[in-house]
């Protein structure tokens, strides 16, 4: 450091000069500017604004000047270092900003690499259609009503207008429970849960009854000893046919679509009476003339078969303590594992027991 | 039933509509199409006279038949390469050998369709000759088979068609026939009496019964009866017929209207008795009169006694059998079938005519015990019109008389009558009301008395008396039915009723549904199997002796006695798709099944068959209940292979013991269940790998590790794990509100402590003494077990990490080592020591 300059002539002190600063100020930012990395804008700071940088030095020549003139000349430091400092922060954050840049772009993966390392669950179909059905009748005000699957044989047959020698029991292979003296069957349908709703509850009664079913059918491509069915049954005052037509008619638009419609067949159910098929419409051919013919659904017949369907027999309401003088109601039924075989055509319906994951997977958790 | 459509328009006169027109009317009248049998057949389909025959053998060693056959005016002048006389004929090839020269045969000469074949005959080139159309066999016509035409050509009576003539009509191949559905309500249309009259109502044409022309003898005569169960037998009537000609057979039009209702014509006996039975509904019976000795007796069999029935099966009865007897013993079933002893033969002149009404019920355990289905059985054990059997019987004398040439001896004896119908009483307006279609009383009145009821009014009341052939017109709304019948279930309107408002699903129903997505949020894929299941899946299992999930529900009529009974753990089911899977090729499966178990109840009691006429009380109904198994829903599951999938990013991770256990976890928590975890020991599973699952104290699950030798007998790798739980016992506890959230949002102190403890000290002990160690520990987590250098042998390190917060301030450093020093002092109670 220089001696106090008593004798000021500030021209002497070079490193003070206006002309000067403003050179190592310009050198400065021009180092900036030029510095394309972050290491190298590293070492511009040290040489441009580190204490050895002719910034610092300049300022230690202050106290050199005589005191009138330092002000002046402080001020010009303070300027420069200023802008320096500037020009370094507005870099650093531009080179920031580049190194990011190149750094995310380094770190560029495949996403079409395969993502499945954790197992996807399915739900089976004959479940999910099982709660579709609920939903469409649970939407209507219904309940859903459950009962046991092997079942008391007055439950499954006498309850419901099926006497002992009624023909209809032969209709129906039954399975009986050892012993078959005990009167217990695996039911032969969801009618017994029907016959327990009315035996537990006062009308107006309206529920919907999914489940499973056995037969003593052997297993083939379209016959099981076990299969589903949906029943429904409704117990009201001045409850019609007309109104079981209206009920089903909802319920195939549900499924099917706003398209559809029904259409009632004379039948014979002893639990029901009058009792009646129910067809849907085609639902591949829309039973037009253009294309009935040579539709395979429903073997040109324009309608397929979807259920059976009718009045409850008052015989049934006396057995199950309903007043037919007060209240009349309707009942219905279809199958569900040809449902889902026909909607997606499953040739076998073997494939919707074996269990073989492929099968249940496609459907993943809804139909 | 098949109802031959030139019979039908013979007894009822149907306008002029197509056939298909006919069977949409009749199956909107409750007689359902099955199939139009007859018609297709089109082109000159012809009778031929056989002229020569020249056996050809070919290189195969086959012999193939190069035939000329005289089809009359179709001939062609002359055959080229014709065996033989060079006269008008055709040249035909055919393979089979049962006719010779002179035999009239059925020709389809080319252009001729057959719908048996599919396809149009046509002249073609074959075995070195031009065969020109095909000698046809029963089967290639569609006709029914017959014992002497099986073997291949159909060869007509001689005498009874000239070369030329039409085949097609000769045979009735135009005629058509419909083959109706009927059900078991209604008995009556299982005949032509029957379908002709409700054909009359469909097409609202009047209707003649054929019955009421059917001239009845009067006084007494007959054959003598003495019935001695009227019960079983409430009408029985015979006749005597005498000097029937035995060589006389039947006319073409009845064979052909029994063959085309699908039966076979015999002798003109037999046809006779099946052609009344066709035509009127009433089954009957022929004796041979010199073969029966003394009265016939109705009654029931006596234990032992045996009869010879006319299939040439001698039959042990049962003292439920009605049977007919006379002096020397049993000579037929009650309704079902007739014995050998006395039936016609080729030389039987004097004919017994035996028509009964019997008790159906009676009729069908018969028909059942002996497995005998016959055509006669099918219509008693429905119901046959019991005002029938006189005019059932005179109707099979006259056509004994007319083509037998027998004389009808006088009188008949008929014992017994038939029950009288009670009226059924109705408010006029009940059609109306249960249909939800405007049928008017006039209608409702019109209808039932086309239907052969009588009908009176008064006011608002009918009072209907069902005619004797309608067993289905008992109750208010049968005659609903038969209204609506008329007035045509397509016209039924379309009406959406409207509950007053449902509670939704049952708690246990969305439960069950929640678990479901969580199986399959975990990664499961559902199945549903069959539940039969015998000892060999509880031995795969490696269930011992005396393991009550041995003793099944079983079945008296099981599928196949390898799986007598119903299962009792849905494992069976899970492990045989998980191993389906495996020999399929899966590297990788996880699958479950929620459904029933079944639990045989000791000393349930049997199930009561209660009375219909009245809903049992409360008591009644428990017992039926008490007298069923145990039928809880269950959830099993099976894990096989890779839990998290080798691949890019990593080698993967197999499945696993903890893996079986967090699935029973996630569904505890699903359910706001709290399931504590504990060692156990059972089948199927690995004896030191293996976890239970209590609820509020019971056990109420458990998953593992499959013990090897389990895994093995699946064909499962090893270590393979699995699970099952008693779904409903979790979803009856949980609760109805869920855990409230309870959290704070002041600073948390974590402290991380690792403990030596005795290696026979579970984690779960430990952590449950750390949770409850000081109420400031908000929550403890087991980071690592560690056992090895340094840790002392017999003993583990158990680390955990743990957060202590106070719910109202921040915690202070004494607070804290506080806390510290209580979870420390813990430990120990536990032998364990801070690390
Ligand atoms: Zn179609």
């Amino acid at each position: 450091m220089s001696a106090p300059n008593k004798d000021f002539d500030p021209v002497e002190v070079t490193p003070l000069r206006a002309d000067e600063l403003e050179r190592v100020r310009d050198e400065a930012v021009a180092a900036v500017a030029a510095a394309s990395t972050l290491a190298e804008l590293k070492q511009v700071r040290i040489e441009h604004a580190g204490d050895r940088s002719p910034i610092a030095l300049a300022n230690r020549e202050i106290g050199a000047l005589p005191p009138q003139a330092r002000k002046d000349a402080g001020q010009r430091i303070g300027q420069a270092r200023g802008a320096i400092n500037q020009a370094l922060a507005a870099r650093t954050a531009e080179l920031e900003q580049l190194e990011e840049q190149r750094r995310l772009v380094e770190e560029t993966v495949d996403v079409t690499l395969p993502t499945d390392r954790d197992p996807v669950g399915a739900r089976h179909p004959i479940t999910t259609i099982q709660e579709t059905v609920a939903d469409i009748f649970v939407a209507m005000g219904w309940e859903v009503a459950e009962g046991p699957e092997v079942e008391a044989e007055w439950l499954n047959f006498d309850a419901l207008n099926l006497g002992p020698d009624h023909p209809a029991r032969t209709m129906q292979d039954t399975f009986w429970v050892t012993p078959a003296s005990a009167a217990r069957v695996l039911r032969t349908h969801t009618s017994p849960v029907q016959a327990r709703t009315m035996l537990t509850r006062e009308p107006p009664i309206y529920v919907v009854v999914p489940g499973r079913v056995y037969r003593t059918d052997e297993a083939d491509a379209t016959h099981m000893p076990v299969f589903h069915q949906v029943e429904g049954l409704a117990i009201d005052k001045g409850l019609s046919m007309a109104h079981l037509k209206g009920t089903l008619d909802h319920f195939a638009r549900a499924v099917y679509g706003t398209e559809m419609t029904t259409r009632f067949r004379p039948s014979y159910f002893p639990f029901t009476e009058p009792s009646a098929e129910v067809d849907l419409l085609c639902y591949v051919c829309h039973n037009d003339p253009a294309e009935v013919a040579s539709c395979g659904t429903c073997r040109g017949e324009g309608w397929v078969e979807w259920g059976g369907c009718g009045v409850v027999n008052p015989r049934v309401l006396v057995a199950c303590g309903v007043d037919p003088e007060v209240y009349s109601g309707f009942a219905f039924g279809m199958g569900l594992d040809r449902t889902i075989t026909s909607r997606y055509d499953i040739a076998d319906l073997r494939d919707l027991w074996d269990g073989d994951i492929r099968f249940t997977e496609p459907f993943g958790v809804g139909l | 039933m098949r109802v031959p459509l030139e019979w039908l328009r013979s007894l009822v006169s149907l306008p002029d509509v197509s056939t298909e027109e006919i069977a949409e009317r009749l199956t909107m009248f409750d007689l359902k199409l099955e199939e139009i049998v007859g018609g297709g057949i089109t082109g000159p389909l012809t009778v031929g006279r056989v002229l020569e025959v020249r056996p050809e053998e070919q290189k195969n060693g086959k012999v193939i038949n190069w035939c000329r056959v005289d089809v009359g005016a179709l001939n062609e002048p002359s055959v080229p390469d014709a065996p033989g006389d060079d006269v008008p004929s055709r040249g035909i090839i055919c393979g089979a050998h049962n006719f010779k020269p002179g035999d009239l045969v059925v020709v389809s000469l080319p252009g001729t369709f057959l719908p048996e074949l599919g396809f149009e005959i046509g002249s073609r080139k074959t075995y070195g000759h031009v065969s020109d159309g095909m000698i046809c066999s029963t089967k290639e016509l569609g006709l029914p088979d017959d014992a002497t035409t099986a073997d291949g050509i159909l060869v007509l009576e001689p005498g009874s068609a000239q070369p030329g003539d039409s085949a097609t009509s000769l045979l009735g191949l135009d005629d058509q026939t419909l083959d109706l559905e009927v059900n078991p309500d209604r008995a009556y249309a299982l005949s032509l009496r029957g379908v002709a009259r409700d054909a009359a109502l469909a097409f609202g044409v009047p209707f003649q019964d054929p019955a009421d022309a059917v001239a009845v003898p009067t006084g007494s005569g007959g054959y003598p009866v003495r019935v001695e169960d009227p019960l079983g037998c409430p009408v029985f009537t015979t006749l005597v017929v005498t000097g029937v000609d035995p060589t006389r057979t039947t006319p073409s039009w009845m064979a052909r209207r029994i063959t085309q209702a699908g039966m076979r014509s015999i002798s003109l006996s037999v046809d006779i008795s099946n052609y009344v039975m066709l035509e009127l509904g009433q089954p009957n019976h022929c004796y041979d009169r010199d073969k029966v000795a003394g009265d016939l007796v109705v009654r029931r069999a006596e234990a032992g006694e045996s009869l010879t029935t006319l299939d040439d099966v001698k039959r042990t009865l049962t003292p439920e059998d009605l049977v007919i007897v006379d002096d020397n013993g049993i000579i037929g079933l009650a309704g079902v079938m007739g014995g050998a002893s006395t039936e016609l033969d080729d030389s039987s002149r004097n004919v017994v005519v035996e028509a009964a009404f019997w008790d159906p019920a009676t009729i069908f355990r018969g028909e059942r015990r002996h497995k005998l289905p016959s055509e006669a059985a099918k219509r008693y054990e429905r119901g046959v019109d019991p005002e029938l059997t006189l005019r059932g019987a005179a109707r099979v004398a006259q056509l004994l008389v007319e083509l037998g040439g027998g004389t009808l001896e006088p009188g008949h004896t008929t014992i017994g009558q038939a029950p009288a119908r009670a009226a059924v009483t109705f408010p006029v307006d009940l059609p109306a009301r249960i249909s939800g279609l405007a049928i008017s009383p006039e209608d409702a009145q019109l209808t039932f008395e086309r239907n052969g009821c009588a009908v009176s009014r008064e006011g608002d009341t009918f009072s209907v008396t069902p005619p004797s052939w309608r067993f289905d017109l008992n109750d208010p709304y049968d005659f609903v039915e038969e209204a609506l019948r008329s007035a045509g279930y397509e016209n039924v309107p379309s009406v959406l009723p409207t509950p007053t408002g449902g509670r939704g699903l049952s708690r246990s129903q969305v439960l069950r549904r929640r678990v479901g997505h969580v199986l399959a949020g975990t990664g499961l894929v559902e199945v549903t199997t069959l539940p039969f299941v015998g000892p060999a899946d509880f031995d795969r299992l490696g269930l011992a002796d005396e393991d009550p999930r041995r003793t099944q529900v079983l079945l008296e009529n099981p599928l196949s006695s390898e799986e007598p009974g119903l299962t009792t753990t849905l494992l069976t089911g899970v492990l045989k798709a998980a191993s389906l899977n495996v020999g399929r090729g899966h590297e990788d499966v996880a699958v479950d099944e929620i459904g029933r178990v079944f639990l045989p109840r000791p000393g349930a009691p049997d199930a009561p068959l209660y009375g219909v006429d009245r809903r049992p009380t409360p008591e009644e109904l428990a017992v039926l209940d008490a007298s069923l198994p145990e039928q809880p829903f269950h959830v099993a599951f099976a894990l096989v292979g890779q839990r998290v999938r080798r691949g890019w990013s990593g080698p993967g991770r197999a499945a696993d013991w903890a893996d079986a256990i967090d699935v029973v976890r996630r569904l505890g928590e699903a359910l706001h269940v709290e399931l504590v975890v504990e060692q156990a020991q059972r089948a199927p599973f690995h004896p030191g790998r293996c976890a239970a699952f209590r609820l509020d104290g019971s056990v109420v699950g458990y998953a593992g590790e499959l013990h090897p030798s389990v895994a093995s007998a699946y064909g499962l790798p090893e270590r393979a794990v699995a699970g099952e739980v008693d779904l409903d016992a979790l979803i009856a506890a949980s609760p109805e509100i869920g855990p409230r959230p309870e959290f704070s949002a002041l600073p948390v102190a974590k402290e991380d402590l690792a403990f030596l403890v005795d290696a026979d000290v579970t984690a779960e002990s430990l952590r449950s003494a750390l949770v409850s160690a000081h109420p400031l520990v908000e929550s403890v987590r087991l980071f690592d077990v560690y056992t090895g250098d340094p840790v002392p042998e017999g003993q583990k390190s158990l680390a955990f990490a743990l957060r202590l917060r106070a719910p109202d301030h921040t915690l202070t450093d004494t607070e804290i080592t506080e806390a510290r020093a209580a979870l420390v002092s813990a430990a120990e109670q536990l032998g364990g020591v801070l690390r």
